[in-house]
């Protein structure tokens, strides 16, 4: 048998299930993972003991006959969830020193169903970034190279912390937040499992907001099925956040069909990209064949106003950052740098609590939504939103699913597109439309590159039907076959 | 209309409020945090009030139905849909950095207050919205010499903000628009009213021009917190306007603040410093959306408001506008006056009217007493009337056995019994009375023989004295012709 850090969560599940192992050896593997995977700087802060805690409380649990979705099983969680009693910091300076007294209804969901916490992931500074390199803890590594290469590179952002802890095997999965592409994109580097649920799946509640009309949380995983079994234990209706949707949580797992005949999967024809590498295009005619071999139906469709969706979103995205960034001011929590007035206060603190991507996120929100602007930019954007929803909707009408490429790229190497902000965001080309209209994506990977990087395919579903959504990722994982690993292996 | 005289000129004064008033509710508009005043400073504060982070608000639905009830009371249009924005601006007892209120759809939209002015005349003020906001925290700068310190108990608190229309004139009009609106609201059961506690303050914008010119440019002077501070202000603020432009200067538009203290207004900052808000909507909130049979629902709920009581009194029960819009003006007035006249079978009006309005008031006023706590209750005061109105006591001595009352908690037959105040209307005794005063006095006698009418009176009050009060007043004029002539 593998070692334990490097068991799926289904797997992991039935030997805990069957008393193979007790889920406090399978944390201490984890644990010991995550001491050895520091290199790659995937952690902000450990939590080995409060993880050992947690899975001896699950073995007590499991003997009385207790045994939750995700019994005994370790995870790592993205550090933008808040954590009751564990340092929180989303990456940032500003929030130095901040443990919340209060727990995330996600996280609080997840320990629930019987997972144990690992500790928490590096992350793009408030969520913002495609490269996990803005954090204020540093860059993270990639556990993947490039073959015949020791040239660091990026995974992904910006729950490139939990993308790393996952990929290394020192957890079986990891939570991450989704506002353009934060979960499908590391996952698509690191050639892991990234599902964003449909806008209102997941509670928002204590979960730091970037952008609260986007912000979804979602899991990381290695396979499609330990994804389904994440996410249903994620899920649910929370009264605390008005935008969480009051609708039963399925048993995702049980979707896992393997049957897509007949389905209508929509192939959407602005997703081919002028300069676009031609392996992400083979790719995608792979997946194509994939399904088809299956039984699925392709259609040609057409979304026709996919090219507004990242300028749109640059407008939205920025907008509600600089509104909920306000709350950090140096008056109640986190970070304080004292000023002789009370403007000096704010702008020392700001000024050196808050990294460049942020400052130029929040100056451009502050920008679009200021008088004289506003119509041109935010009232704008809101419009071509509308638009590229209705696209969706329209499509809906006749395919299932939509298959496209998850990233325009493979892995880049640190430092590489760090000088121009525009070429960052071109990352999240494909992602960002469906936070834009709040549905479904997940991120499956299915081929490498020719210098051995993986690369991921994106499945876009209908609001709340992650179930075919799902199904159909399920298929692509069993046909794309994806069986390499990464350089850096924990303890290997 | 009332003008004032300048140098240059007759000005006409234009006046427009926004009323803040606070919603009467267990907890704030996004949280679950209590909202009692006077509680210890950040004891009634939940983490969404304090900003904490990934905090997320939640509507307080008895806030949407108190606001909606307000804008009914207002005959006002209520908005089905409405829309929650942030109103973004940095300041330490803002802890979101914005406050979540409405912009461009509020939840109701335009209405109308009338107004009794104090000569007599009605006069209608139009509302231009009511939309509901959250209240900030305070800064307490007494606390520390060089630190500020901040109280969050109010952070979130409801507020509606009531806009009026430019409609107002004088400051005597804006005494008695705040009036009229704190009587709707206390009505309604939607605001206390209490400007003391700073459950409803006010922004007065003031212009000046002179009649029949475009509107001025105007200032707004914040946070004022009293009727009287409110008329004071306006006062203020149209002389010193009036003046600036009377000696060549121009107003600009700013905003200002009320100094009770020297009952002037001063600069705050100007149009050029005035923040630009961002606004934009909550996309934490989901829009408002009501269920017009809801709206319905509320509508026939409404108690009978203070207008249509007026309304009411003058046509069943022939009182004046003035006395029927005195007993209105507050809830418990008028139900205290309703059930004097109801009691006893039926009771008049008029008299109650008189009563209720004179020694009651006067009797509340002297112990600075609400109506609620006066030791003479409406089936008291029934009783003293009907006493009155059997004859038992004379009008005169209706007023001491009130006093007596009031002293004592006691009912009017049991003072009158006690204190023998029964009137006289034997008319052997008053006979008796009469004759005396007729045999003491007989210069006076000869004085009303020979022409002088006026002795009769001062021959009443004698016998009024010598019987204590208690003569029957007519029984005596009526014997003292008779004797006399």
């Amino acid at each position: 048998m593998a070692r334990l850090n490097e068991l799926t969560i289904a797997v992991a599940r039935d030997g805990l299930a069957k008393g193979d192992f007790s889920a406090k050896e399978l944390t201490e593997a984890s644990v010991a993972a995550m001491e050895s995977v520091r290199p790659l700087n995937a952690f902000i802060t450990e939590t080995p003991e409060r993880a050992l805690d947690m899975a001896q409380a699950s073995d007590a649990r499991r003997a009385k006959g207790d045994v939750g979705v995700l019994e005994g099983i370790p995870l790592a969680i993205k550090d933008l969830f808040c954590t009751e009693g564990v340092l929180t910091t989303a990456g940032s300076h500003i929030l130095d020193g901040f443990i919340p007294p209060y727990e995330s209804s996600v996280t609080a969901n997840l320990w629930r169903a019987g997972a144990a916490m690992l500790g928490k992931t590096n992350m793009d500074e408030f969520a913002m970034g495609s490269s996990n390199t803005t954090s204020y803890y540093g860059n993270v590594e990639n556990p993947w190279r490039r073959q015949g290469e020791n040239r660091p590179l990026v995974p992904g952002g910006s729950s490139g912390g939990s993308a790393a802890a996952v990929a290394a095997r020192c957890a079986p999965g990891a939570t991450g937040t989704d506002t353009g592409g934060s979960i499908r994109q590391p996952a698509s580097f690191t050639g892991l499992v990234g599902l964003k649920p449909t806008y209102g799946r997941c509670s928002r509640w204590g979960i730091v907001a970037f952008a609260s009309s986007l912000d979804q949380a979602g899991p990381l995983t290695r396979t499609v099925r330990d994804s389904a079994i994440m996410l249903r234990a994620m899920a649910g209706h929370d009264p605390k956040d008005s935008t969480s949707v009051d609708t039963p949580v399925p048993d995702y797992e049980a979707a896992l069909s393997g049957d897509v005949r007949g389905l209508r999967i929509g192939i959407p024809k602005e997703y081919r990209m002028e300069g676009m590498p031609g392996e992400i295009e083979t790719l995608w005619r792979d997946g194509i064949k994939w399904l088809e071999a299956a039984g699925a139906i392709t259609v040609d469709i057409s979304l026709p106003h996919t090219k507004y969706a990242l300028p749109a979103y640059y407008i939205v995205a920025p907008a509600e950052a600089s509104s909920n960034l306000a709350r950090y001011d140096g008056v109640r929590y986190g970070l304080r740098v004292p000023g002789a007035t009370l403007d000096e206060m704010y702008e020392a603190t700001r000024g050196e609590g808050f990294g460049a991507e942020v400052k130029r996120r929040v100056m451009i929100g502050t920008y679009v939504l200021s008088a004289g602007y506003y119509d041109a930019y935010y009232n704008k954007a809101r419009r071509v939103r509308a638009l590229i929803l209705r696209d969706f909707t329209e499509a809906f009408e006749n395919v299932d699913a939509i298959l496209t490429p998850t990233a325009p790229s493979a892995a880049f190497a640190i430092g590489e597109r760090m000088d121009d902000p525009i070429a960052m965001y071109l990352n999240d080309i494909f992602t960002v439309p469906a936070n834009l209209s709040g549905l479904p994506g997940i991120s499956v990977p299915a081929a490498l590159t020719g210098d051995g990087l993986p690369l991921g395919l994106q499945v876009i579903g209908r609001a709340f039907d992650e179930e075919t959504m799902l199904r159909v990722a399920g298929v692509l994982e069993d046909a794309a076959g994806f069986d390499a690993e990464p350089a850096f292996v924990a303890g290997r | 209309m009332s003008l004032v005289q300048g140098k240059t000129g007759e000005w006409e004064v234009v006046i427009g409020l926004e009323v803040h008033a606070q919603v009467i509710a267990e907890s704030k508009l996004f949280s679950g945090a209590a909202t009692a005043f006077g509680a210890e400073p950040n004891t009634q504060v939940s983490l969404v009030d304090a900003a904490m982070p990934g905090m997320l608000p939640v509507l307080n639905e008895k806030s949407i139905e108190q606001a909606v009830k307000t804008g009914l009371g207002l005959n006002a249009q209520i908005n089905l849909t409405s829309v929650f924005e942030r109103k973004n601006y940095f300041y330490p007892d803002l802890p979101q950095g914005y406050q979540i209120s409405q912009y461009l759809q509020p939840i109701v939209g335009e209405g109308v207050v009338t107004l009794d002015l104090p000569d007599g005349a009605v006069k209608e003020v139009g509302i231009e919205r009511l939309h509901l906001e959250q209240d900030a925290g305070k800064s307490l700068h007494d606390q520390h010499p060089t630190a500020t310190y901040i109280d969050l108990n109010r952070s979130g608190v409801t507020l509606m903000e009531i806009v009026s229309k430019p409609d107002m004139r004088s400051a005597e009009e804006v005494g008695a628009y705040l009036e009229k609106l704190r009587s709707i609201l206390r009505y309604l059961g939607t605001c206390s009213g209490n400007m003391e506690e700073g459950s409803m303050r006010c922004d007065v914008n003031v212009s000046v021009r002179h009649p029949g010119e475009d509107l001025g440019t105007r200032t707004e002077t914040k946070n004022v917190n009293s009727i009287r501070f409110a008329k004071q202000a306006i006062e203020h603020e149209a002389k010193r306007q009036i003046a600036l432009i009377e000696d060549g200067g121009k107003v600009t538009q700013e905003t200002r603040l009320f100094d009770p203290d020297r009952g002037v207004t001063r600069a705050m900052r100007s149009k050029e410093e005035a923040h630009d808000y961002r606004y934009f909507p909550d996309p934490d909130l989901l829009p408002v959306v009501l269920d017009p049979d809801w709206v319905a629902e509320l509508k026939r709920g409404l108690p009978e408001l203070p207008d249509a009581k007026k309304a009411r009194f003058t046509a069943d029960f022939g009182l004046s506008a003035y006395d029927a819009g005195v007993l209105v003006a507050e809830q418990e007035t008028a139900a205290y006056f309703e059930t004097v006249v109801a009691g006893g079978g039926g009771r008049d009006a008029k008299q109650a009217a008189n009563w209720v309005t004179g020694a009651l008031f006067g009797a509340l006023n002297r112990g600075g007493m609400e109506i609620g706590a006066a030791p003479i209750d409406a089936d008291k005061l029934g009783g003293l009337l009907d006493l009155l109105e059997a004859g038992t006591i004379s009008g005169r001595i209706a007023k001491d056995v009130f006093d007596a009352m009031w002293e004592s908690g006691k009912d009017a037959a049991t003072v009158v019994e006690e204190k023998g105040l029964k009137q006289i209307s034997d008319s052997g005794a008053i006979e008796a009375i009469v004759d005396h005063a007729i045999a003491d006095n007989p210069g006076q006698v000869e004085q009303f023989k020979s022409g002088n009418d006026k002795v009769l009176g001062w021959f009443v009050g004698q016998i009024m004295k010598a019987s204590q009060g208690k003569a029957n007043p007519g029984m005596v004029n009526q014997l003292l012709r008779k004797k006399l002539t």
